[in-house]
């Protein structure tokens, strides 16, 4: 990923795509909600949501193939809401691909140069070098239905392309990919959008996935933007609960200010158990900590008496993984925490198992405490 | 892609009563349709006969060997060269031809939009709209036949409409007249025409009309070339559903046609009936169905590759999915 790239954060800078207070409704069902948004150019964002939060109606907005209810939608600064799909300069690549069955990929590929009115020689040449870009050569002539799942994934990947649209839609493209295949494609996702830079604008479900790939990600729920951050900050520091328990595994404490001071608060649980926690926040205050499971320390050990945040409990269940191991440890109030541990030694057999006692701590500037 | 042979391995026992069921349509085919197509194709290789059966030879099958090579010597291609030498045979079968190839457009012209607007109509009445297709069969086909003789007659329902809407000043004849056959026809095979058209277009996927239009194509291409190419098995379905009864159509051509030039199926009633001649009648027949036997090739054909089809579009996991 490029650094320094942050378009974001320019005041300055003019958003190529913008959502203003758009909403759109089916029937009794409100799928965007009074939403704003902002893409820049040469930015690969990601809607991430689960399903029925609208994220696919934003993409269809932008499209053409749904209206806005209120609001407006802007392309380049302009209002693009008489502006029919098949005019728009922006192109959809669809979670079932959406191939004609009745083309060749070749025909496929050139279907939206030749409603260009193109010539036959620029048709071709481009239809190659799309064929090339997605490792499609020699292809050309197959019916889609003669293609394998993660080939079919690629034609409509290069027939989206083909007219170099200004903002490349993507529903759910790797929804139908198997894992490994996944994993690949998203890289390759990447470097095609670096290297022919375009603006895309991604939906997807799987967090991963728009961690992996995105600059930016707009988590959804319900209609609406709850945060829009780089994977980065949306991780480490969402703005909501639901945020923090949506995008990756955490640890949610309940609990009260207690007391502030020297940019620390106090929290007291309802257990009666304390925290210090890195937080600007007023006493008296209902908060929740978030705290990820690989920032917890597990130890074998009594844990230093000045440790921060030190609580004693049992292991209660791991999880193996491969790369990491959850530890569920159960405190003496009955609470369950999770750890996670990388697995960076081989065939040391586990220094910690079910049942040992165990001493948990974590520093202060490890979690985020939200208030909402 | 090899297909495993879905006939039973030498040895493998089947019942009797499977090896009846898969027999059952051949021999419902041999004993309706190809015995009785045989004994045509025999009278119509004889001669007019005043006796009992109306034509001669008539196998003799006591007398032996003697018998059957009589039998043999007297059966000749004379009837055959008839037809083909006769204007009136000719004519008939151009005038069928043309009249089925006539209506089959115009009823493509009428089913197509019908069709397309039943299968883009709301899921939930589709089923009505098909009924609402199908409802006419429910009253016997003569019946409707005869009531458009009421409404084509001279005082009848259309120039009385016509007359109030103020398009004639006086009555038009309608019956008796090509025009009323081809209403006649476009009328009773609607439903065999659209049916076939919109299962054709009901499959088809809505993603790829949006898919087309997100690639430039506007709503009305789109139809030329996505559509359209997409429901062709359908079309040929429809059209030769229409086109083969339609050649040897009878009842509609005779209750509402004139007497100017008659269809083949007339001109096959008139030798079969009216002049009692069967073997020229069986001659016409079979050279009708020899006719045919191309255009039911090609339905044939398409009809086979419709059931063994590639998969037309993929089921979508969007919004719209769903059975």
């Amino acid at each position: 990923m490029r650094r320094g790239f942050a378009p974001w954060a320019d005041p300055t800078a003019a958003p190529l795509v913008r959502f203003e207070n758009v909403s759109k409704h089916f029937g009794d069902v409100t799928a965007v909600d009074r939403l704003s948004l902002d893409v820049y150019r040469n930015e690969f964002f990601a809607l991430l949501g689960p399903s029925g939060c609208g994220k696919t109606t934003l993409l269809r907005l932008l499209a053409g193939f749904e209206m806005p209810d209120g609001g407006r939608v802007l392309l380049d600064g302009r209002d693009i809401a008489a502006v029919p799909p098949h005019q728009r300069p922006v192109n959809m690549m669809f979670q079932s691909y959406a191939l004609f069955p009745h083309l060749s990929v070749a025909g496929n590929i050139a279907f939206g140069l030749r409603q260009d009115g193109l010539a036959k020689a620029a048709i071709s040449a481009r239809v190659d070098e799309m064929l090339a870009l997605v490792k499609l050569e020699g292809l050309g002539g197959r019916r889609p239905d003669q293609l394998s799942g993660g080939q079919r994934q690629r034609v409509a990947l290069a027939r989206s392309l083909a007219k170099r649209p200004q903002v490349l839609l993507l529903d759910e493209p790797m929804a139908a990919l198997d894992r490994k295949l996944r994993e690949e494609t998203q890289f390759e996702l990447i470097d095609l959008q670096a290297r022919l830079g375009l603006t895309f604008v991604i939906v997807t479900h799987d967090q991963e996935e728009a961690m992996t790939v995105a600059h930016r990600i707009a988590v959804m729920d319900k209609g609406r933007i709850v945060q829009a951050a780089t994977p980065a900050e949306i991780y480490e520091q969402p703005r909501s609960r639901w945020v923090a328990e949506f995008v990756g595994d955490v640890n949610l404490i309940e609990g009260v200010v207690l007391e502030t001071g020297a940019g620390e608060a106090m929290i007291v649980d309802k257990g009666g158990r304390r925290y210090r926690v890195t937080a600007d926040v007023a006493v008296g205050a209902q908060v929740f900590i978030a705290l990820r499971p690989e920032k917890v320390r597990i130890q074998a050990v009594p844990a230093p008496p000045d440790a921060p945040n030190a609580m004693r409990g049992r292991v209660w269940d791991i999880g193996y993984l491969g790369g990491v191991s959850i530890y569920k440890v159960r405190l003496d109030d009955g609470a369950v925490v999770k750890a996670s541990v990388a697995n960076v030694a081989r065939l040391t057999g586990q220094a910690i198992g079910a049942d040992d006692e165990v001493w948990l701590s974590w520093p202060p500037d490890a979690a985020v405490v939200l208030t909402s | 892609m090899g297909r495993q042979p879905i006939h039973p391995r030498p040895g493998s026992a089947f019942s009797l009563g499977s090896k009846l069921a898969v027999a059952a349509p051949y021999l419902w085919l041999l004993g309706f349709f190809l015995v009785p197509f045989l004994i045509v194709v025999k009278i119509s290789l004889s001669e007019t006969a005043i006796a009992q059966p109306p034509y001669t030879p008539v196998l003799d099958v006591a007398a032996g060997w003697q018998g059957i090579r009589d039998f043999v010597a007297g059966l000749s291609f004379a009837n055959y060269i008839t037809i083909a030498g006769d204007d009136l045979y000719v004519f008939s079968y151009l005038k069928s031809l043309k009249v089925a190839a006539v209506s089959t457009a115009l009823l493509l012209l009428c089913g197509l939009p019908l069709a397309y607007a039943m299968a883009r109509a709301p899921r939930s009445v589709r089923p009505l709209l098909v009924t609402l297709v199908v409802l006419p069969f429910w009253t016997s086909f003569l019946i409707r036949v005869y009531a458009w003789i009421n409404i084509l007659q001279r005082d009848g329902l259309l120039n009385q409409a016509l007359l109030w809407l103020g398009l004639i000043d006086q009555p038009t004849t309608w019956l008796a007249t090509d025009t009323a056959v081809y209403i006649g026809l476009v009328y009773s095979y609607l439903p065999f025409m659209v049916l076939p058209l919109y299962a054709s277009l009901e499959k088809l996927d809505e993603t790829l009309l949006e898919a087309a239009a997100d690639l430039g194509c506007p709503r009305w291409r789109a139809f030329f070339v996505i559509t359209i190419p997409l429901a062709l098995p359908g079309l040929g379905a429809g059209a030769l559903l229409c086109f083969i009864p339609i050649v040897g159509e009878f009842v509609i051509p005779d209750l509402l046609g004139g007497s100017d030039a008659a269809m083949i199926g007339q001109t096959l009633w008139t030798e079969f009936f009216a002049n009692k001649d069967w073997p020229v009648a069986s001659a016409v027949a079979v050279v009708l169905v020899v006719l045919l036997v191309a255009p039911i090739s090609v339905y044939q054909y398409l009809q086979t590759r419709e059931i063994e089809g590639r998969p037309r579009g993929r089921p979508r996991g969007g919004r719209r999915g769903g059975p």
